[in-house]
């Protein structure tokens, strides 16, 4: 039988043919370029016309970047020094950077202070942004407000030891009552801190500010970029719990607190920022008790919680309404009460759905807290457009200042949403 | 067998409020209505006890007087001597005048950024990643003052554009570009324009005409009509020809460089906080409408585009009936909440001087009459309908939209 083909055909292979390598066609760098990059007739003039942009674009800001100078005392100087040349003016920066940074009233010789509860916010936030570290760290989280405020504002240590001694006894009150009910605990918290403040507040002698180990700084001297990052995380911390309030208030199914929640997310979600901002600047004053003076850097503090809370509702809304109808029905089986229910079952779920939206909204909130310039407040936009541009020395500095300010957004925004991308990965439990 | 039982027949208790679910609903909303209560008359009575010893009341006659300041760019007639009420008139349609603008623009550079982070072509994807990326990243307000910069410090003076011999042409010999804003050419209507006008809108309406029969005509005889062309013909030939024919009665009015020796006549002049405001809002909301096409459009399964060419439908035919009308339910919600967006974000036209509501009535009237309450109230209240509106018509549109599941 083996014979039978060597009489009807001419030749057969016996062997394999050694493996050849792939025609430089079709690999490495010409493959690449072939099929990213010149797929197609219109697709090669598209790549085209994006080397030009691309070209044009670095052959009109490198040589002004590289160009730069970094150490001459103004505008004029720089002109001078450039003579004619195209050239970037940095100096303002090396200059400025402080006041760029903390704001042109902040006492030069403290600087230290502001530094420190920033390296501080990165260890308190640590825990509660990625979940693998010792559970023991919260304590740094907790704590972290009280020392932030006392390093910032300085003054008399009484303050900050008062307020958190007035939550460590609602807590422990709260911890005592809760296993009875969770509104015993809630409310009998809130009246020991109360209690614990108003003594506490008659205590603190008249004064004390004033032989402060800390020298006191008062709101209106803050600025900077230090405003716009103390503006974002207050009001985001701050907003989260007032915010699950509302969702839940939201989805209650008692009429009136659903009515009350429902008006004021919407009023809120209905108007701008910068209209709250007014309110905070020109109304909310005559809401306050006559006489009691409440700072600007507070009232702006309470519309912008106001503003994200109603957004950061929306997002935790979504997060309750997303789960699945037996998650309710389970947690009413095993006969939990409403607070247990939440706390136990709905919420952590909710929650963990609704991360990536609550960081969105951290992530515009932040961006919006330039808005405060608008009411002539110093926060990096404000101290740029104000003192800096207006100054003999620095008139005309548009885009160094400005590159300056959108670079430290956009590694705080880039950063942030990084974080809430990796986040996405990490939680997605469903396997698709 | 029913397992219904009643409930317990026992006297009402007043410990009951709390203990039985029956009651306890009211328990509740009597202490938040209670709280409510306080809450609200304690804020009234700040309010009335600080109003009184600053000898203020609340009162909106100053929407009567004159108003006393200039705005430079108006779309219905207003000067100094009007009342504070046209002004605010003035902002609601300047406010509304950006938004429209910077929402057609906005789609328009959403979409096409959208489309192209979804090419094959490695550098297109890349670079609209990158203009994604930094646009959302950094805040509004600093690309508005950006843009605005560029505009007033980098371009030219309207001088340089005047005189017999000028430093700069007219651009295509109708635009100036300067450092106040744009001046274009603006048309002039004269006798027998009315003929040209009626005629494009009666070509309109005969493209909708024959767009209906075209598509009667495919579902009852499965004979197919070109769309393109025809369409395009109908628009733009019985209005070219009717032009002709009245003898050219639409002429341009370009900016004359010669009719003042300060500054540039004729045209319209389009300020630059306008076009700063428009130009910053529409490439900042780009991007982000461009994350919301991608999405889109990723969100129709694989599946349905290889079932349509299953089925021998062309490419062209694919997207139209099957993607787009799949992937437009998921873009249109998010893209009406950045519509949104965008119109509350025109309240940072007061950074650039743009005279929009916030800058007119919650700036300059407010800075003048000091009617502080009146005027944020009013100018919430405006935004509040204007937001309300938008998003009536959005469930409007989801509700008509959603997925009919039989």
């Amino acid at each position: 039988m083996s014979d039978t083909h060597s009489e009807s055909v001419a030749f057969v292979r016996d062997t394999f043919i050694p493996e050849q390598p792939a025609p430089s066609s079709a690999t490495g760098v010409v493959k690449w370029l072939q099929d990213n990059l010149f797929p197609t007739w219109l697709n090669g003039l598209l790549t085209v016309v994006s080397i030009f942009v691309i070209y044009k674009l670095l052959a009109s800001t490198m040589p002004w970047m590289l160009n730069g100078l970094w150490n001459t005392e103004s505008l004029a100087a720089c002109r001078e020094v450039l003579d004619g040349t195209t050239g970037a003016c940095f100096s303002v920066i090396t200059e400025r950077w402080n006041q760029l940074l903390f704001g042109f009233k902040y006492p030069q010789e403290e600087y230290w202070r502001p530094l420190l509860a920033f390296g501080l916010m990165f260890v308190a936030l640590a825990p509660v942004l990625f979940f693998d570290l010792p559970r023991k760290l919260l304590i740094v989280t907790a704590l972290f407000p009280f020392a932030a405020y006392w390093l910032i504002w300085g003054g008399a240590i009484y303050t900050p030891l008062l307020a958190l001694a007035g939550f460590v006894v609602g807590y422990f009150v709260y911890a005592a009552f809760v296993k009875g009910s969770f509104a015993t605990g809630f409310f009998g918290g809130i009246a020991a801190a109360l209690v614990v403040w108003i003594i506490g507040g008659m205590l603190i002698p008249e004064g004390a500010n004033d032989t402060a180990m800390l020298k006191a700084v008062p709101s209106r001297d803050l600025g900077g970029f230090m405003l716009n990052m103390m503006l974002g995380l207050t009001c985001v911390s701050l907003s989260v719990p007032l915010g699950i309030a509302l969702a839940l208030g939201r989805q209650s199914d008692l009429p009136l607190i659903k009515i009350i929640c429902v008006v004021f997310i919407e009023f809120v979600r209905g108007v701008p920022l910068i209209t709250l901002l007014f309110v905070a600047n020109v109304m909310l004053a005559y809401f306050f008790p006559p006489g009691s003076g409440v700072d600007l850097f507070l009232r702006v503090v309470i519309m912008i919680t106001m503003f994200s809370a109603a957004y950061i509702a929306e997002v935790i809304r979504g997060g309750l309404a997303a789960l699945p109808k037996g998650q309710y029905e389970a947690a009413d089986s095993l006969g939990l009460d409403y607070p247990q229910a939440m706390r136990l079952i709905i919420l952590p779920q909710a929650l963990k759905i609704s991360i990536p939206g609550i960081v969105n909204v951290a992530v515009g909130l932040f961006k919006d807290t330039t808005l405060v310039s608008v009411i002539s407040m110093f926060d990096l936009v404000g101290m740029i457009r104000g003192p800096i541009l207006a100054s003999t020395d620095w008139n005309g500095v548009y885009w160094e200042l400005f590159m300056f300010a959108s670079v430290l957004f956009f590694v705080v925004c880039y950063g942030i949403s990084q974080y809430s991308q990796w986040l996405e990965r990490r939680l997605a439990t469903d396997h698709r | 067998m029913t397992t219904l039982t009643d409930p317990p027949k026992g006297a009402f208790r007043l410990s009951m409020l709390l203990n039985d679910t029956r009651y306890r609903s009211f328990t509740f909303q009597g202490i938040a209505l209670v709280l409510l209560i306080v809450a609200v008359a304690y804020l009234a009575n700040n309010l009335m006890t600080n109003l009184r010893e600053l000898g203020l009341n609340i009162s909106y006659e100053f929407l009567g007087s004159p108003a006393g300041y200039d705005i430079n760019q108006t779309l219905i007639d207003y000067d100094s001597q009007s009342s504070n009420l046209r002004a605010a008139f003035v902002g609601i349609l300047n406010t509304l005048l950006v938004a429209f603008l910077a929402c057609i623009t906005a789609t328009f550079f959403g979409v096409i950024a959208g489309v192209l982070r979804l090419s094959n072509n490695w550098l297109v994807r890349k670079l609209m990643a990158v203009y994604v990326e930094i646009f959302r990243n950094i805040p509004v307000l600093i690309w508005i003052i950006i843009i605005f910069t560029v505009l007033t410090a980098v371009l030219p003076g309207a001088r340089s554009y005047l005189g017999e011999d000028p430093e700069k042409d007219l651009l295509f010999g109708y635009f100036a570009l300067t450092n106040r804003g744009i001046y274009a050419p603006a048309p002039i209507w004269n006798a027998g324009s009315g003929v040209v006008v009626a005629v494009f809108i009666a070509s309109i309406i005969g493209v909708f005409g024959y767009r209906r029969y075209a598509t009667n005509l495919l579902y009852s005889t499965g004979k197919l009509l070109p769309m393109g062309w025809p369409t395009l013909a109908l628009l733009i030939v019985p209005t070219v020809l009717a032009f002709f024919i009245m003898g050219q009665p639409i002429g341009l009015d370009a900016p004359d460089p010669l009719a003042n020796r300060f500054n540039l006549r004729g045209g319209i002049q389009i300020g630059a906080p306008l076009i700063a405001l428009w130009f910053a809002l529409s490439i900042y909301t780009g991007a982000f409408i461009a994350e919301n096409v991608r999405a889109g459009i990723q969100a129709v399964s694989k599946g349905q585009t290889e079932a349509a060419a299953a089925l021998g439908l062309r490419p062209r035919r694919i997207m139209n009936l099957v993607v787009l009308p799949q992937a437009l339910r998921v873009i249109i919600p998010p893209l009406i909440s950045n519509y949104l967006n965008i119109t509350k974000n025109t309240s940072l036209a007061i950074a650039v001087g743009y005279a929009d509501i916030t800058a007119t009535l919650g700036g300059i009237t407010l800075n003048q009459t000091g009617r502080a309450i009146e005027c944020v109230l009013l100018l919430m209240l405006f935004y509040l309908v204007i937001s309300l509106g938008i998003s009536a018509l959005m469930n409007v549109y989801n509700n008509a939209m959603k997925m009919k599941e039989r």
